[in-house]
C-alpha cells in the first residue's frame, strides 16, 4: 500500500521531505502523473504529491517572464502564453498519447525536470535553455533557491541546468520561472519527396546551414510518411525531408522559396501551410508515429550527432520490428522496434558507438525491462561516479526517486 | 575585501613546488620570477592585485592533469586562467596558490560544419573562433565586448553574453561539450556534439561555475549561419521612460532584435567624444535596435520598430543604410567602456540585471547615489534582457575614492536585488560581489551551492576565495541534523 503526502504550502513540504530524510522513507514525487513511465520504475512506500503547488504566480508577456507553481498544468500555462501571443519556445511535447498516460502534457515542473524539447530545440533549445529560476526543498529536507525572474543571471551557479532533466531526483520543488517567447506569427514546411535516410539528412543538413533560420527538421522514412495524418505527407508513399520556417508573414514567404529552390536537387519539393504544417510537427514532436494503440514495440530515443544518423540507422535496421525517424535535422532519432524482454539494448548502444558522441534514452518499454536495462546512458566510471556525488550532494539518503535515473541515483 | 590566509607552510615550500612542477611542465611553462609573475598578479578588475606563488602553463591535457594530481597531493591551490579580462576578479591570483595558465592552448582542433559546431582549446580567443569559421559563412553567436581578447574557455567558466545574447542565447545555450580534468586530475568528457545530457546536466553546471570545479581543457561550440543581412536603429528620445516603453512596445509586438542597446546621457555624451558616432547629444536615452535576418524580414521590421519608436515619443530615428552606417551606429556603444575611461582616471563597471520595466526607477536611484557619493555614472544596458552596466568614475589616486566607488556599486547591486533582479548578468560574482551573496541568497541556498563544489573538489583548493561568502569545510557541509522517529506535519493531507 502506497501512502500519499499532498504538502499545500512550501513549508508542508519541507516538512515532509525533511521526515522522509530523517526516517529514510524515500518518496516517490508526483505531479501530475503524466510521465511515471519515463526512466526507471520507482518504488517507494510513500508517495510524494506535489500538485497542489499549482497556478501562475506571474506572468508579464512584455519581460519574457513566467512563474508558476511548478505543478501547474501545461494546458494552463499554454493557455495563458497564447492568449499574449507567446509560447515557451523550446515546443514542449506531449507524451501522453505514446506512453499510454491520461491525456494531457503533464506539469510545468514535469516538463523541466525531464528537460524536453521538440522539433525546435536544434533553434530554440531545450527546456534548460528557458528556465531562469526555482524554489524547491533538498533532499536534506532543506528549503533552498537558484535562479532568479531575469534573462541574464550568472549568480552562483546555475542549478537551474542541474534541476532540467534531473527527473526528481535532487529536489522537490514548488516554484519555477521560464522564459516565455512571442509566437511565430506564420509557420512553412518544406518537403522534399524520396529521399533515402543519407540524402534526407544532407538535406536538412542543408537547410540548417543556410540562413533560412530553420526551426524544425525532420526525415520521415516511407513507411512512417504513409501513416501520416496530413494527406501531402501520407499520399505520395515516399520518404520525406521535412524543413519548417516560422515567423514574420513576408519572411517566412521568402525562406520558403529559398529553401525549395535550395532542397530541388534531393527530389520533388511541396509546401506545408498552417494547418497542415501544425499537425505534422506536432505528431513529430509528440512520437505520433509510434502512438496508436496497437504499437506495442519498444521505443528508444537516441541523441546523436546529425551526421552518425544514417549509419546509426543502417546498423539498427535488422533488428526485428525496427522502424525510426529523426527529428534535429538528424540529431534526434526515435526508433520502435520489437523486443519487449531485452529491448535490444546491446544492439541499440552498440550501434550508437560508431557515433562520435551521444545517448541512447529507453523510452517506452515495459516496467520489468526498465528495471532491467539501464534505461539512461552509462556514461562511464568516472562521470556516473561524479554524478552520484551530485546526487549526494542533494540527497545523501536517496529519499527522492531513489533509482529513477540509474541505481544509485 | 578580505581572502582566505594564505597558508605559511605551502609558501615556505615554494622553491620545492616549483620543482616538482618543472618535473611535469619542462620548459619555459614554470614562472617564479617576480618581474615575470607581475602580468598575472591581477584580471580586468584591476583594483585587486595579488602575485601568485608560481605560474604553470602546460602545453597538454596530461600535464594538467599531473599538474593538478600534484596539487591536490600537496595541498596546493589553484587558479584557472585564461586571458584574464574577468571583470569579477575570478582569475585573481592567490599567495599560496598556482595560477594554472591555458594559454597554451590555443588550437582549434576541428571545424564540423555539417554537424555546425567546432571543438576548440580552452585558450583560443572567442573573435578568433568566428574567424576560423566565417569564411563558410558560419560564426559563433555570444560575442562579449571583450571578444578580440577574451578565451572561450574563461567564456565558459563565466557563461559570458554580449550583445547578440537576446536572440541567439548566452555561452551556455551555445556550448555542446567540454573536457574537464577535475582537481583529482581525472580527464572526463561531457557533451559532445549531440545535444543535451544522458544524465544530470552537468555541462549546464559547469558554465558559469567560475573555475571552480574543473579546469575546461577542450571546448565544443554550437555555430550558427551567419544572417543574410543586418541593419540596425538608432533612436534617441527625451526620457528613459520613454526609451524603456518602445523597448517593451518592440518585444510586446512580438520581435526579438538581434541587438537592443541603450545608453544614458552620460554615455552618450562620453561615446560621441571619444569616437564621433554620430549620436544625438540632445536626448535622454538613446536606443540601438539591430534587426538581422533575410532581407525581406529585416526591411519589415525595421518600418514596424520605427513606428513604434515614433508612437513612443521617439525624438530622432536613423536606420542604416550601409554596412558601413551599422558599424557607425555601434562604434560609439562598443568603445563605451574606454570613452568613459577617458573622461574619469579609473572607472569601475558593474554588472547587475532587474526587470526591464523597473529601469526609470532604478536610474532615478542611481542618479540620486551618485549625488550622495559625489561620483559620475554613466550608463550602457542591455535593454532586451535587462543587463545594466554602470560605469562607476573615480580617482584611485585620490584616497578614499575607490573604496567610495566600492561602495556606490555595492548600493546599486543591492537596488538591483531589491527590485528583483540579480547581483551579476554575464561578469560573475569572483571576489567583487562574493560578500554581496547574501543580498541574494539564504545560508541554505549557499550551502547547498557549495555541497555542489564538494562534489567535483572536496578539498576545496580550486579557485577558493571567489564566488562564496564563508567556506564552510565539506565534512561540515555534509552533516544533517536529523530527529528521527517524529512526526512533525499532522496538518499535512495524506491518503
Ligand atoms: C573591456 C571588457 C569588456 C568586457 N565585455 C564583456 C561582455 O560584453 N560580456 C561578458 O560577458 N563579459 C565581458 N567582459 C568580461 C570578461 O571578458 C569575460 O568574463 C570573459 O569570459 C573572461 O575570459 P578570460 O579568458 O579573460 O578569463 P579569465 O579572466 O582568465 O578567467 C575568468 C574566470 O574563468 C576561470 N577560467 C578561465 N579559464 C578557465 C578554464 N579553461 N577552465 C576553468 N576555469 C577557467 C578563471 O579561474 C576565472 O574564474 C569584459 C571584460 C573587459 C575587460
Amino acid at each position: 500500500m502506497t501512502e500519499t503526502l499532498k504538502p499545500e504550502t512550501p513549508d508542508q513540504l519541507r516538512d515532509a521531505v525533511a521526515w522522509a530524510n530523517s526516517d529514510l522513507k524515500p518518496l516517490e514525487l508526483v505531479g501530475r502523473g503524466s510521465k511515471r513511465g519515463i526512466g526507471r520504475p520507482v518504488q517507494t512506500a510513500h508517495r510524494l504529491d506535489l500538485s497542489a503547488f499549482s497556478g501562475i504566480a506571474l506572468y508579464e508577456p512584455e519581460e519574457l517572464v513566467l512563474s508558476a507553481g511548478a505543478a501547474t498544468p501545461m494546458a494552463e500555462i499554454e493557455a495563458a502564453l497564447e492568449e499574449a501571443g507567446q509560447e515557451l519556445s523550446f515546443e514542449p511535447p506531449d507524451y501522453s498519447r505514446v506512453l499510454r498516460m491520461a491525456r494531457g502534457a503533464g506539469t510545468l515542473g514535469g516538463v523541466l525536470a525531464g528537460n524536453l524539447a521538440g522539433p525546435r530545440r536544434i533553434k530554440q533549445g531545450a527546456a534548460r535553455d528557458h528556465f531562469l529560476g526555482f524554489e524547491g526543498v533538498t533532499g536534506r529536507g532543506d528549503a533552498f533557491k537558484s535562479g532568479g525572474r531575469v534573462v541574464k543571471n550568472v549568480t552562483g551557479y546555475d542549478l537551474c541546468k542541474l534541476m532540467a532533466g534531473s527527473w526528481g531526483t535532487l529536489a522537490a520543488l514548488h516554484k519555477v520561472t521560464v522564459k516565455a517567447l512571442p509566437r511565430g506569427q506564420k509557420t512553412r514546411t518544406v518537403l522534399v519527396y524520396g529521399p533515402d535516410a543519407a540524402a534526407g539528412v544532407a538535406a536538412l543538413s542543408d537547410g540548417l546551414n543556410s540562413p533560412c533560420e530553420v526551426s524544425g527538421a525532420a526525415w520521415l522514412p516511407a513507411s512512417i510518411a504513409g501513416r501520416s495524418e496530413v494527406d501531402l505527407v501520407a499520399k505520395p508513399g515516399e520518404a520525406v525531408a521535412a524543413i519548417r520556417v516560422e515567423g514574420f508573414g513576408p519572411s517566412v514567404e521568402y525562406r520558403c522559396q529559398a529553401l525549395r529552390s535550395l532542397l530541388a536537387p534531393y527530389g520533388a519539393t511541396e509546401e506545408l501551410h498552417s494547418q497542415r504544417s501544425r499537425a505534422f510537427w506536432t505528431a513529430v514532436r509528440d512520437v505520433l508515429p509510434f502512438a496508436d494503440g496497437a504499437d506495442e514495440r519498444v521505443i528508444w530515443k537516441i541523441s546523436l550527432p546529425p551526421t552518425d544518423a544514417p549509419a546509426f540507422l543502417h546498423a539498427v535496421a535488422e533488428i526485428k520490428g525496427a522502424e525510426a525517424y529523426c527529428d534535429w535535422g538528424g540529431g534526434l532519432v526515435w526508433l520502435a522496434l520489437d523486443a519487449p524482454k531485452t529491448g535490444a539494448e546491446g544492439v541499440v548502444r552498440d550501434a550508437l558507438k560508431r557515433a562520435e558522441s551521444g545517448w541512447a534514452q529507453l523510452f517506452r518499454a515495459p516496467e520489468s525491462l526498465r528495471a532491467a536495462v539501464p534505461v539512461f546512458q552509462p556514461q562511464g566510471a568516472g562521470l556516473d561516479a561524479l554524478a552520484r556525488r551530485v546526487k549526494e550532494s542533494f540527497d545523501p539518503n536517496r529519499v527522492l526517486n531513489p533509482g529513477r535515473m540509474s541505481e544509485g541515483v | 575585501m578580505q581572502m582566505p590566509t594564505p597558508d605559511a607552510g605551502v609558501m615556505a615550500r615554494r622553491g620545492e613546488i616549483a620543482d616538482a612542477l618543472r618535473a611535469i611542465v619542462p620548459g619555459e611553462g614554470v614562472i617564479v620570477d617576480e618581474d615575470a609573475l607581475r602580468p598575472y598578479e591581477t584580471d580586468g578588475l584591476t583594483a585587486y592585485k595579488t602575485l601568485p606563488l608560481i605560474v604553470v602553463l602546460p602545453e597538454t591535457v596530461e600535464q594538467v592533469a599531473e599538474v593538478l594530481r600534484f596539487c591536490k597531493r600537496e595541498g596546493v591551490k589553484v587558479v584557472p586562467r585564461g586571458a584574464g579580462t574577468s571583470l569579477s576578479g575570478g582569475a585573481l591570483p592567490l599567495a599560496d596558490g598556482i595560477i594554472l595558465g591555458l594559454g597554451k592552448f590555443n588550437r582549434i582542433l576541428e571545424i564540423d560544419s555539417a554537424n555546425r559546431c567546432a571543438r576548440v582549446q580552452p585558450g583560443v580567443t572567442n573573435l578568433a573562433i568566428t574567424k576560423a569559421v566565417e569564411g563558410d559563412g558560419f560564426y559563433y553567436a555570444p560575442d562579449p565586448s571583450s571578444q578580440i581578447a577574451c578565451s572561450i574557455g574563461g567564456n565558459v567558466a563565466e557563461n559570458s553574453g554580449g550583445v547578440h545574447c537576446l536572440k541567439y542565447g548566452l555561452t551556455t545555450n551555445n556550448v555542446l561539450g567540454v573536457e574537464l580534468v577535475t582537481m583529482d586530475g581525472e580527464v572526463l568528457r561531457i557533451g559532445g556534439k549531440h545535444l543535451d545530457a544522458a544524465g544530470f546536466d552537468l555541462l549546464g553546471l559547469l558554465t558559469g561555475s567560475e573555475g571552480l570545479l574543473g579546469v575546461v581543457t577542450e571546448v565544443t561550440v554550437r555555430l550558427l549561419r551567419k544572417p543574410e543581412t543586418a541593419r540596425a536603429l538608432l533612436i534617441g528620445f527625451p526620457t528613459s521612460e520613454a526609451a524603456g516603453d518602445c523597448v517593451a512596445g518592440v518585444i510586446g509586438d512580438g520581435i526579438i532584435p538581434g541587438g537592443m542597446e541603450m545608453m544614458d546621457a552620460p554615455a552618450i555624451k562620453a561615446a560621441e567624444e571619444f569616437v564621433q558616432a554620430g549620436y544625438p547629444l540632445d536626448v535622454e536615452a538613446l536606443l540601438i535596435v539591430e534587426l538581422d535576418g533575410p532581407e525581406a524580414e529585416v526591411e519589415h521590421l525595421i518600418e514596424r520598430v520605427r513606428a513604434i519608436a515614433e508612437a513612443k515619443g521617439a525624438v530622432s530615428v536613423r536606420a542604416s543604410q550601409s554596412e558601413e552606417e551599422r558599424n557607425s551606429f555601434w562604434a560609439g556603444r562598443k568603445a563605451a567602456f574606454p570613452a568613459v575611461g577617458r573622461l574619469s582616471p579609473d572607472y569601475y563597471c558593474m554588472d547587475g540585471t532587474i526587470p526591464r520595466n523597473r529601469l526609470p526607477e532604478v536610474l532615478r536611484r542611481m542618479r540620486e547615489l551618485s549625488a550622495h557619493y559625489g561620483l559620475g555614472v554613466a550608463n550602457v544596458f542591455h535593454a532586451g534582457d535587462g543587463n545594466l552596466h554602470p560605469l562607476i568614475m573615480y580617482d584611485a589616486n585620490q584616497p578614499g575614492e575607490l573604496e567610495k566607488a566600492e561602495e556606490f556599486g555595492a548600493d546599486i547591486l543591492r537596488l538591483c536585488v531589491e527590485v528583483g533582479g540579480v547581483l551579476t548578468g554575464e561578469h560573475g560574482v569572483g571576489v567583487e560581489k562574493r560578500d554581496l551573496m547574501e543580498t541574494m541568497f539564504t545560508e541554505d541556498d549557499l550551502k547547498q551551492q557549495q555541497r555542489v563544489k564538494c562534489a567535483f573538489d572536496p578539498d576545496g583548493l580550486l579557485n577558493p576565495g571567489k564566488m562564496f561568502p564563508t567556506l564552510h569545510r565539506c565534512a561540515e557541509l555534509g552533516r544533517m541534523h536529523i530527529h528521527r522517529g517524529q512526526m512533525p506535519f499532522p496538518d499535512i493531507p495524506r491518503f
